[in-house]
């Protein structure tokens, strides 16, 4: 990914700098449209900061009108927008163009409707993760995917990516939680989908918009559904000699029909790594740890520990812990959630991957990315939401050494190609972005693509809303368009033929 | 007319690209089960997958099943419940209210028409358990989305985009499902003689709460006495279902009683008892009568929806029942289906959609059966079915006439 190309910038958008960020000045007055390039800086990149790109001009509406007036503007002018929304995204969905202009919603942050009989709350697309369920927890609501980064990620750009975390095994992702959006088209037009009710009328445009990655339009409203929290949660340490143990054990919880709130594992290097940092209490002897979280009435996870700690032992768990109280439970975790920072101290750089397999594929998958790393003579470790399949290989390497990030980024790859020869697919949670850009055709064929880009074409037909993301290449809409049909000419002319 | 009935996908491909070629435009069917679902589609030739079935890999372990589109969906839970599983979304089947026989339907109906049932509004639709397509275009191309793993945000989500799209966008080929091992037990309250809006309440109270209430319906006086074979009396029954594992159950149900207890004595049915009671409302057999009088499904605000019932029973003999916490309204109209009223009414309380899912052919030709949309949004839609299906060959006018 070094190699990274990008659209070529305009010469002639750059060329009319002035009168671009002069016509957002008429739109939006004030300080929100930002041109100084000491101010723009804040904006460079998102959290992949291996890449950063000055935008041609910042804009931060406030209304819906305002980013109406913006989209058809450019839409109008044929200048590209980069919409963004707490810029945590991992992959660089939101790395700005050279020739775009960087759209920033982060203005848009009022909670504006809380309806608990109906468990819906509308929210503008700038509020954090976290900040929904702060806003309906003093009644015992929360809002459930819970992406690792949710007290700063936006629930705009939760859409964007249809984020997952932990909870996603039992809860669902963002597509299984939101009801209901309004979003603008690059030409300008403001559109409804959904609302408190649920299902559509038509096309399911709102589950083809979650985890569209800001191509195909700028969502401007959100409806979510919110929960009651569980009565209680209870988490489980269950140690194991061999990752395939610890594989036999996620697969036997889940035939024995139990869906915990979060089931993680970790291998030895993130254990080591993790207990080093946070003192977690995790046994150093064992090959996979899996960390169970159960929740429901306390009736429940009583009888559901029972349960899964009879499974572990059947599948040679070498360490069971039960969690004792709501401290120790925060504990187990602590040092899971605090995997990534714990790679960060014993190695400089780090590259976290999110590709996911069929849950049957880990022991061969961990064996592969054991040769890989002799192959390249990096060290990986793993932590892995075991219940669903996502893995995060953090590779790591020092990008003081030549050429080191441009190893680890060519084992990344293999990592993924790997995850898609064993039957999973390149992201499970962090989106395509420019990350992946150039591994998606080791998954789809040119018709899988094209066919992908026929629905940006859909809502964008000039290509100027996020340009350079998810697809290696974007074919003109009119080319696209052309049907290849040998019109009389049948392989069979006679009928019926079947 | 020409019935084409591929037995590979390959034939599948030959079928569309010989309609392509012949600029005439094609039926998409399964069993039929829905045809009388939906605007009729007046076309000469048509394309049937019933011959194209079988199931492609099931493993238990993962929680995975693939299958051909032609497959019928009563062999896959046929299959599924041997294995301890089935599909969480419940789909629904729609045989005996439109006349026809129950147990029809096919994997690919199922996804075109987004099929769920009462655990909707806990489980999702179709449309969230759907993990992976292959799909031939109205250009005659084989194209495939998503895979078989649940997280998955690789390209844009082609197999959502297939759902309630009634074979308009394109012919499903071969669908992957996440299934679900099936709750160990399931018991069912009763709260008794609330009026619409009193169990409407009750109902936002029982899912506000964290009883897990895995279904929650409300059957009006004229009508609880329609389902699982008179079982429940002819008094008005608000209904909440909880299933899981049986200490959590009884734990529950407990809990949900203290929680409840203003809305008077609550009776409980446990076991196949209560799943009759359940299958009986997905199915709608309440308005299963056997004639051809309009019925609207309408989804709304739970809390909403009993005042649209409540407005056209003021001027019209209206039957109706409720699921999804009141958020699903099924209407029976004694004639005409009232069209404009019944989605002024919704307009009015909150917005969502109604679909007229019954009615003589002559009215689903004159009617708007699917919610008409905003301009933008139906612009939108046009333009979607176009990327798809350039020469409107793929059941051209099912959902919106001339589209």
């Amino acid at each position: 990914m070094s190699g990274l190309v990008m659209p070529k910038a305009d010469e002639a958008t750059l060329s009319r700098r002035a009168a671009i960020v002069a016509a957002l000045r008429d739109i939006v007055p004030g300080e929100g449209v930002v041109d100084a390039v000491n101010e723009m800086r804040a904006f460079e990149s998102d959290a992949l900061t291996a890449y950063r790109q000055l935008p041609l001009v910042v804009v931060l509406p406030q209304t819906v009108a305002q980013v109406s007036r913006i989209l058809k503007y450019c839409h109008d002018n044929n200048v590209k927008v980069v919409p963004r929304g707490s810029g945590t995204s991992l992959s660089g969905g939101a790395l700005p163009l050279e020739d775009g202009v960087l759209l920033v919603m982060s203005r848009f942050n009022r909670i504006l409707e809380i309806d608990y009989p109906n468990r819906a709350a509308i929210v503008q697309p700038g509020v954090t993760n976290l900040g929904i369920t702060r806003a309906v927890e003093h009644e015992g609501f929360y809002y459930a995917p819970d992406p690792s980064s949710q007290i700063a990620c936006s629930i705009g750009g939760n859409i964007a990516e249809n984020s997952g975390g932990v909870h996603c095994l039992k809860y669902g992702l963002t597509a299984n939680n939101v009801l209901g959006l309004e979003m603008v088209l690059m030409n300008g037009e403001i559109i409804r989908l959904g609302g408190k009710h649920l299902d559509s009328e038509g096309y399911d445009l709102l589950g083809l918009v979650t985890g569209s990655e800001g191509l195909l339009g700028v969502v401007t409203e959100v409806t979510v559904r919110i929960l009651q929290k569980p009565a209680t949660a209870r988490a489980l340490m269950v140690g194991f000699p061999t990752s395939e143990e610890a594989g036999r054990c996620v697969a036997d919880i889940i035939a024995a029909g139990i869906i915990p709130g979060g089931m993680e594992m970790m291998d030895r290097p993130a254990i080591h790594a993790a207990e080093d940092y946070v003192h977690a209490g995790y046994p150093l002897d064992v090959e996979a740890l899996l960390i169970i979280e159960l929740d429901g009435p306390a009736v429940e996870v009583d009888h559901l520990i029972t349960m899964v700690e009879a499974i572990g032992r059947d599948n040679g768990a070498t360490t069971c812990i039960v969690s004792q109280s709501e401290e120790q439970r925060m504990v187990f975790w602590a040092g899971r959630k605090a995997a990534f920072p714990a790679v960060g101290r014993i190695s400089p750089d780090y590259l976290c991957m999110d590709g996911t397999i069929p849950r049957k594929a880990l022991p061969g998958v961990l064996a592969g990315m054991r040769a890989l790393s002799e192959k390249y003579g990096l060290r990986v470790a793993n932590v892995f939401h075991a219940g669903d399949g996502n893995l995060h290989p953090l590779i790591l390497y020092d990008a003081n050494i030549p050429e080191e990030l441009a190893k680890a980024e060519d084992f990344g790859a293999d990592i993924l190609r790997l995850c898609v020869k064993v039957g999973g697919v390149l992201t499970g949670e962090h989106g395509v972005g420019i990350e992946k850009r150039d591994l998606m055709p080791e998954m789809f064929n040119e018709t899988d693509l094209n066919q992908q880009i026929r629905v940006k074409c859909a809502f964008d037909d000039r290509h100027l809303l996020n340009p350079g993301k998810v697809f290696p290449q974007l074919h003109r809409c009119a080319e696209l368009g052309r049907m290849h049909v040998h019109r009389g000419k049948l392989p069979f002319p006679d009928l019926p033929r079947f | 007319m020409t019935v084409f009935t591929p037995g590979t996908e390959a034939e599948i491909v030959d079928a569309v690209q010989w309609a392509l070629g012949a600029a005439t435009p094609i039926e998409i069917v399964g069993q039929g089960s829905k045809r009388g679902l939906g605007r009729p589609v007046q076309t000469e030739h048509a394309v049937s997958l019933a011959a194209y079935g079988g199931v492609i890999f099931y493993e238990p372990d993962e929680l995975v099943l693939s299958a051909r589109a032609g497959t019928p969906v009563a062999e896959l839970e046929k299959l599924l419940a041997e294995n301890g599983q089935s599909f969480q979304f419940e789909p629904m089947d729609y045989g005996r209210l439109l006349g026809g026989p129950a147990g029809q339907g096919t994997l690919g109906g199922l996804l075109a028409t987004n099929l769920c049932g009462p655990r909707r509004l806990k489980s999702g639709s179709a449309r969230d358990h759907v993990l992976g397509v292959r799909v031939v275009s109205g250009r005659g191309e084989v194209f495939k989305s998503g895979g078989r793993v649940v997280k998955n945000v690789t390209g844009y989500d082609l197999s959502k985009g297939m759902a309630n799209s009634w074979g308009t966008l394109g012919v499903a080929s071969e669908i992957t499902f996440k299934v679900l091992p099936l709750p160990e037990t399931e018991t069912t309250l009763m709260l008794r003689g609330l009026d619409d809006e009193a169990a409407a309440r009750a109902m936002a109270i029982a899912m506000g709460s964290s009883g897990e209430v895995s279904a929650a319906a409300h059957l009006p006086a004229n009508v609880a006495g329609r389902v699982a074979d008179g079982a429940l009396g002819g008094e008005a029954a608000t209904l909440l279902r909880l299933e899981g594992f049986a200490p959590s159950v009884a734990d529950r149900a407990a809990m949900l009683r203290k929680l409840l207890v203003a809305a008077g004595d609550i009776d409980a049915v446990s076991g196949a008892a209560s799943a009759d009671i359940w299958r009986d409302i997905r199915d709608v057999t309440p308005f299963a009568d056997g004639t051809e009088r309009p019925v609207w499904r309408v989804s709304m605000t739970p809390m909403e929806a009993w005042k649209l019932v409540a407005s056209l029973r003021m001027g019209a003999a209206v039957d109706a029942f409720y699921d999804w916490q009141g958020g699903l309204v099924w209407l029976r109209m004694e004639g005409d289906p009232e069209a404009e009223a019944v989605r002024a009414l919704i307009a009015k309380y909150g917005g969502g959609h109604a679909t007229l899912v019954r009615a003589p052919v002559a009215v689903r030709a004159s009617t708007a059966v699917f919610q008409p949309q905003a301009e933008a949004l139906a612009a939108l839609s046009r333009r979607l079915k176009q990327q798809f299906d350039p020469e409107n060959i793929l059941n051209p006018g099912r959902m919106v006439a001339g589209v």
